[in-house]
């Protein structure tokens, strides 16, 4: 067993505990802090799959923003301080729900010819982020799903400010 | 090479020749030689904070007209450890109904987050912790980390002072964020790489003297990631107590204040890698020793501008703070890498004196129409600007009644 396999197996091991945490956890507060560790978790492994970029961005875009979005809408809730009930009305319905999707994600992994293949480390031109810049942008491979992206993101931009601004003249 | 040349890396070509002679796999030295490298760098950071609190505290007295501590030791230098003695002796109170686990947490991030930025500081030409090719995104993926501690901080502390104290810090922080990002992706553009050590070896030519703007962006943005003065609101004593770290005690609360100087510095340290060529300077690319230097002298500078705006400049209100952000700094930001976008590709890289010219001719463009926007846009808000209410006066005399419903001219 290499080095490597020692860090994916403590980190699968924490990320997949924290899930549980997360699922299972009374005070929201605590589900969106183990949120952030399993969020964390996946970074790691994308720094294992030598994606130093995706790992990065994980950390930015997830943990740096989203993340404590979550966590400051948590904490402007008003149950923040008490354990939230009254969450495990629909809990068999979720877990059926669960279960069915877990079982098409492993049919569909085990399955998948590649996922008895060892990765192979990246060639020096994949590694380059150069490369994926140039790739997002080339209209021959992912610029239409990168605009309509930017798109979709815009838009929420902009329902955000729609929804938050202040009416002046309702108000008076 | 040389041991006074470049000491660092001679160091740590000698422990691998020692460590392969004991018969360790290459693997296993690197690693061992990262766990060196690490400790090595986190304790001296640590320990030169003391020195960092003690001319921070220095100065400070000085631009105050004060003569600052002067009592422990030649020109009180010994003052910074007599507090940590202090602060070592301090009880460790835990309030009632604090969440155990993020209340320790919360430090521990603090100071980790601050720590975690020296890994990607170019401190030599061949002197980097890890030159990881996107050196410039970890440093804001470790600035959202420090986030998470004052949020933690805030909220595990079981005390509403705090959690509002939080929320403030973290509002700013979030904010100041945006620019920060935005700038930083200037250097990127013109050095063609988001590695902190390709950053500072391509300035032939230092990038505040092709992109002064957004040097000055970068510079306010940080000053207020630090959460100094002028933007110390995170701290404002008078107004939320002391904010998010007020239920902390003992050294749980001197690693925050830890953290508070340490990341001073570090942003000056990164200011000055990212616009001020780092390392670069006359010999440094063969002596490595020597970039060092030109690195701590450029921080210095950095750190002392940095002292002099927080020791001279009252604090802003929270909405000017957020003003300042949303609707100067971020657009500013946005039009300087928009303008350094389209000069990069018109001007090629081999005529440098021209290139230099036309990128300060086309940044001092756009400061003064900034400028005039903005003057434009205070006028405007000046004429809308209305009087709430006359000002009352606070202590009447007994012997003449105040006239009624006086108003009073503005």
């Amino acid at each position: 067993m290499t080095g490597m396999q020692v860090i994916f197996l403590i980190n699968a091991l924490v990320s997949v505990l924290a899930g549980i945490m997360l699922a299972t956890s009374r005070k929201l507060i605590h589900a969106g802090l183990w949120l952030i560790l399993t969020l964390f978790g996946v970074a790691i492994m994308f720094g294992l799959l030598e994606a130093s970029f995706l790992a990065i961005v994980q950390g930015v875009v997830y943990i740096g923003a989203i993340a404590i979005l979550i966590i400051f809408a948590i904490m402007l809730t008003r149950e923040t301080m008490e354990e939230s009930h009254g969450k495990r009305t629909r809990w068999i319905l979720t877990s059926i729900v669960a279960l069915i999707t877990l079982a098409g994600i492993l049919l569909a992994l085990l399955t998948w010819p590649q996922s008895s293949s060892l990765t192979l480390p990246l060639s020096e031109e994949q590694q380059s982020i150069a490369e994926l810049g140039l790739a997002l942008v080339d209209p021959e491979r992912y610029l239409v799903p990168f605009e309509v992206a930017s798109l979709l993101l815009l838009a929420a931009l902009v329902g955000a400010v729609y929804v938050a601004v202040e009416r002046k003249g309702e108000e008076k | 090479m040389n041991l006074l040349l470049d000491p660092v890396n001679v160091i740590a070509e000698w422990l691998t020749r020692l460590m392969t002679g004991w018969g360790f796999s290459t693997g296993l030295v690197q690693f061992i030689l990262f766990v060196i490298g690490a400790g090595v760098l986190s304790m001296g950071a640590m320990l030169f904070t003391v020195l960092l609190i003690w001319i921070e505290r220095k100065l400070g007295g000085r631009f105050q007209d004060r003569i600052g501590p002067n009592r422990v030791g030649p020109w009180g230098i010994f003052q910074t450890i007599a507090d940590m003695l202090k602060i070592f002796t301090k009880e460790l109170i835990h309030p009632a109904g604090a969440d155990k686990v993020l209340f320790n947490l919360a430090p521990i991030l603090a100071v980790a987050s601050v720590l975690a930025l020296w890994a990607v500081v170019p401190f030599a030409s061949t002197v980097i912790g890890v030159n990881i090719n996107v050196g410039v995104l970890y440093i804001l993926a470790v600035g959202g980390l420090g986030e998470l501690g004052i949020i933690l901080a805030g909220f595990g502390s079981n005390n509403k002072y705090a959690l509002l104290g939080g929320f403030r810090a973290v509002a700013q922080l979030l904010s100041y964020e945006v620019p920060l990002a935005i700038t930083l992706l200037v250097p990127v553009l013109l050095s063609g790489s988001m590695g902190m050590n390709d950053i500072a070896a391509a300035q032939n030519v230092w990038y505040i003297f092709l992109a002064p703007v957004a040097a000055l962006v970068f510079f306010i943005a940080s000053i207020a990631e630090n959460g100094r003065a002028p933007f110390d609101l995170i701290e404002a004593g008078s107004e939320i107590v002391a904010g998010f770290n007020i239920e902390y005690s003992g050294l749980k609360f001197g690693m925050f204040y830890v953290a508070d100087f340490l990341h001073a510095f570090t942003s000056a340290m990164i200011f000055s890698a990212i616009f001020l060529g780092g390392w670069q300077g006359p010999g440094a690319e063969t002596i490595p020793l020597l970039g060092f230097v030109y690195m701590l002298i450029k921080t210095a500078v950095v750190y002392f501008v940095m002292l002099a705006i927080r020791f001279s400049l009252p604090r802003l209100r929270i909405d000017q703070m957020m003003n300042l952000n949303w609707k100067y700094l971020t657009p500013l930001a946005l039009a300087s890498v928009l303008l350094t976008a389209i000069l990069d590709k018109v001007v090629p890289v081999s005529l440098m004196l021209v290139r230099v010219g036309v990128f300060l001719a086309g940044n001092v463009l756009l400061f003064l129409i900034s400028d005039r926007l903005v003057a434009l846009y205070r006028r405007g808000k000046e004429q809308e600007r209305k009087i709430v209410s006359s000002p009352r006066p606070l202590a009447v005399s007994l012997l003449e009644p105040p006239a009624e419903n006086q108003e009073v001219q503005p």
